[in-house]
């Protein structure tokens, strides 16, 4: 019978897409917590030792790692639902939009969230110049993948929930509804679907962790600057 | 095999360009091919078919644009899939893209931070560069291609960018040869690929091109 476990983390935008990602096809696997900020397991280790990170997907004992990787093994092992469309164009298409959430909008995105000062102005202007290609790609369409969620979607769970949290916890708002009505538009639809609300961490465990995160980072702000 | 309505945005040094004119050619593919002045003015074909990045290079297929060199890679293999460049098994797969992600994001900035510093952070950025090297040897391990028996697509992907190494050997001051022979032999068994040998840049006008990149960063 085939195995499959997961190893990833409870607040892990990373983690939570692979979960969508096997709930979309049916796959029923095993979920290992790992502390990722204290003490990462030994097992994790040894399947991640060039990045040392979750998420990371063992099937029948051999490990597969980096989230976009293991999108694209779920989708070619198991049946169900796509998450990558069929026809190559589209596919490249697809890629193209992960690699600008995954290395271009959500840096920047996290960055505007924990930076200060001048530092801060220039990560959330860069942010908006990148949502707002991103709300440029939405014209016409539910989703990013069209009608039904693919894996542009799975991947920009960062964008519907983290950052709307994390940008009300810094005390600026970027995605408001006049400047990004399409992405608004996307999130209700992106958070009414059962497969992504029901995977999703709690807010209030989500908020309190990085609650105390600013507080940590404000401190050591405070402490920089007196001495 | 039809002729098909392929054109290659490039620039005559772009080892990312390399990578994509290595994968026609292993499909046996032809194409026509446009040469972009990065360095002067970029045309109006590449501003519209790259908005976002403007940059090289750019397979227009039917006239349509696909952008991102592995990407592009990755679509040439999908869109014609006789002579697979990619692993037959989905594990292998996965492997495949493990590596190739790997390399997109450590190898090329790696090298950059070797010409663009000077002194202990040189010699920090070609302690780094080595390193990389070495996991990429240890990722091969006692086989002759990333593909395993066979020169696939990790051996593209990377190969593309060796076009570059022997100026981050002369900036850095060390040989791949004596640091990491197997990767050394891996290179020089790629280059015996028609493929390959064909599409190679000369790595002595890279080196010339990467000393105007350095006085444009004012590294001199």
């Amino acid at each position: 019978m085939a195995e499959v476990k997961l190893f990833g983390s409870w607040g892990s935008p990373f983690s939570r897409r692979i979960e969508v990602a096997l709930k979309l096809k049916g796959v029923e696997y095993e979920f290992i917590e790992e502390d990722i900020y204290n003490k990462k397991s030994p097992l994790l280790l040894k399947y991640n030792p060039v990045h040392k990170k979750v998420p990371v997907l063992l099937h029948n004992g051999k490990p597969i790692c980096e989230s976009l990787v293991i999108l694209e093994y779920i989708d070619e092992t198991w049946e169900g639902p796509s998450i990558l469309p069929k026809d190559p164009y589209e596919r490249a298409m697809a890629r193209f939009w992960v690699k600008f959430l995954d290395e271009k909008c959500f840096p920047a995105m996290w960055q505007a969230c924990w930076s200060i000062g001048e530092e801060q102005e220039k990560a959330k202007e860069e942010a908006t110049e990148f949502l707002k290609i991103l709300e440029g790609t939405l014209s016409g369409k539910k989703f990013f993948g069209g009608d039904s969620i693919g894996m542009v979607d799975i991947v920009a769970n960062f964008i519907a929930y983290w950052f709307m949290i994390l940008q009300e916890l810094a005390g600026f708002e970027l995605l408001t509804k006049e400047k990004f009505p399409k992405l608004n538009e996307w999130m209700n639809e992106y958070l009414n679907c059962s497969i992504i609300k029901e995977n999703l961490p709690l807010k209030d465990k989500l908020t309190a962790v990085f609650q105390a995160r600013f507080q940590a980072v404000a401190a050591a702000a405070a402490a920089a600057a007196a001495k | 095999m039809p002729t098909e309505d392929l054109l290659l945005l490039d620039f005559w040094v772009s080892p990312f360009s390399t990578r994509v004119k290595i994968a026609l050619a292993e499909k046996g593919l032809s194409y026509e091919t446009q040469e972009e002045d990065l360095l002067g003015g970029k045309s109006d074909l590449l501003l519209k078919s790259n908005p976002l990045y403007a940059k090289v290079p750019v397979l227009l297929h039917n006239g349509k644009p696909i952008v991102e060199s592995t990407n592009i890679v990755y679509y040439i293999d999908e869109t014609w899939p006789s002579h697979q460049l990619l692993p037959a098994c989905s594990y292998g797969r996965s492997r495949a893209r493990f590596w190739v992600d790997f390399i997109d994001k450590k190898v090329f900035d790696a090298g950059s931070n070797i010409w663009k510093s000077k002194g202990e952070e040189l010699e920090a950025a070609t302690n780094d560069f080595i390193d990389i090297l070495k996991k990429l040897e240890g990722a091969m391990g006692n086989k002759d291609y990333f593909g395993g028996e066979k020169f696939g697509f990790v051996d593209i992907i990377l190969i593309g960018l060796t076009t570059w190494f022997y100026a981050y050997e002369k900036y850095g001051g060390f040989k791949i040869e004596k640091e990491c022979p197997k990767f050394a032999a891996w290179i020089k068994r790629c280059k015996e690929r028609d493929s390959v040998a064909k599409n190679y840049i000369d790595p002595q006008r890279a080196y010339e091109f990467v000393g105007v990149l350095r006085k444009m960063h004012g590294v001199e």
